[in-house]
C-alpha cells in the first residue's frame, strides 16, 4: 500500500463525511411529515449503498478465487464481505431506529426487511466459516457461500420494486412519484460520495490486513516445514 | 431527535470498532512478524 496515497485519501474521506454530516444535520431542509427523524436517510441509504458495492465485489472476487485460486482474491473477497457486513449491521440497526417513530414499530417481517436479515445472517456464516475453521479448503467454501450471499443481495435490491412492503418504495428510479427535494438531493448525495469512499478505505485497510496475514501465515508454514526436516 | 442521534450514534459507533478492529490486527501480524523474525535469528 502507498502509505502518502493511502494517508490523501484517508484525508479526502475526513473531510467529504465532516461536509455529509453538516449537510445532514444543517443543510438538509426538515421533512414536512416525519421531521427531523427523516435525516437518517442520508446515512441508512449511503450505507446501504455501500453494502451493495461490497456484496457483488465479493461475488466477483470469490469466483475470481474458484477459477485462479489467487491468495490477492481470496483477501479481496473476505475484506469486501466483512466491510459490507459492517455496513449491514448499520443497515439494520439505523432502519428500525427509524421505524420506531415513522411506523410505531421497530420490525416487520416484510420482504425487505427479512432478506436483508437473511444477508447478514449468511455473510456472519461466511465470516465464521472462515475464522474458526481449521485447514482444508475453507476458502473454497466461503466463495461458495459467497455466491449466495449475492443471490440473496439482488434479492434485498428487488423486495422493494417486486413486493408490497412496508419499507418504503425506491427514492430514486421509482416512477412518477419518486424523487426528493433538491436541497435533500444534495446532502443525499454528499453523504453517498462520502460513504462511498469511506467504503473504499476500509476494503483497502482491510485487505492490507489480509496481505500482510497471508505472508505471516506462509512464513509460519515454511517454519514448521524447516522444523520438520 | 433522539431517534435521530441514537441512528447517527450507532453507525459511528459500529464504523469506530470495526477500524479499531482492524488496527488492533495489524498490531498482531506485526508482533508475529517480529517473532518469526526473532526466531529465524536464533
Amino acid at each position: 500500500m502507498s502509505s502518502k496515497l493511502f494517508t490523501a485519501f484517508a484525508l479526502m474521506t475526513l473531510v467529504l463525511l465532516s461536509w455529509g454530516l453538516y449537510e445532514a444535520m444543517i443543510g438538509a431542509p426538515t421533512e414536512a411529515t416525519m421531521g427531523a427523524v427523516q435525516r437518517i436517510f442520508y446515512y441508512h441509504v449511503p450505507c446501504a449503498w455501500v453494502m451493495f458495492l461490497c456484496f457483488p465485489a465479493n461475488f466477483l472476487a470469490s469466483i475470481a478465487y474458484l477459477a485462479k485460486r489467487n491468495a490477492a482474491m481470496d483477501a479481496f473477497a473476505v475484506s469486501t464481505a466483512e466491510v459490507g457486513l459492517v455496513f449491514c449491521t448499520i443497515v439494520l440497526l439505523t432502519g428500525p431506529i427509524w421505524g420506531k417513530p415513522v411506523w410505531g414499530i421497530w420490525w416487520t417481517w416484510d420482504a425487505r426487511l427479512t432478506s436483508t436479515l437473511v444477508l447478514w445472517l449468511i455473510y456472519v456464516s461466511y465470516l465464521m466459516l472462515r475464522k474458526f475453521s481449521i485447514g482444508g479448503p475453507n476458502p473454497v467454501l466461503a466463495a461458495s457461500l459467497a455466491i449466495f450471499g449475492c443471490i440473496d443481495a439482488v434479492f434485498v435490491w428487488g423486495a422493494i420494486r417486486w413486493f408490497r412492503t412496508q419499507h418504503p418504495q425506491p427514492v430514486f428510479g421509482g416512477g412518477a412519484n419518486s424523487g426528493i427535494d433538491p436541497r435533500m438531493m444534495h446532502a443525499f448525495f454528499v453523504n453517498m460520495a462520502a460513504f462511498t469512499a469511506l467504503g473504499i478505505l476500509l476494503v483497502w485497510l482491510r485487505y492490507t490486513l489480509e496481505r500482510v496475514h497471508q505472508r505471516v501465515e506462509e512464513a509460519h508454514a515454511m517454519k514448521a516445514l524447516g522444523g520438520a526436516q | 431527535m433522539r431517534f435521530l442521534y441514537a441512528a447517527y450514534l450507532i453507525t459511528w459507533g459500529v464504523i469506530i470498532a470495526y477500524i479499531i478492529t482492524v488496527l488492533m490486527g495489524f498490531k498482531k501480524v506485526s508482533d508475529e512478524m517480529k517473532d518469526l523474525e526473532k526466531d529465524k535469528r536464533l
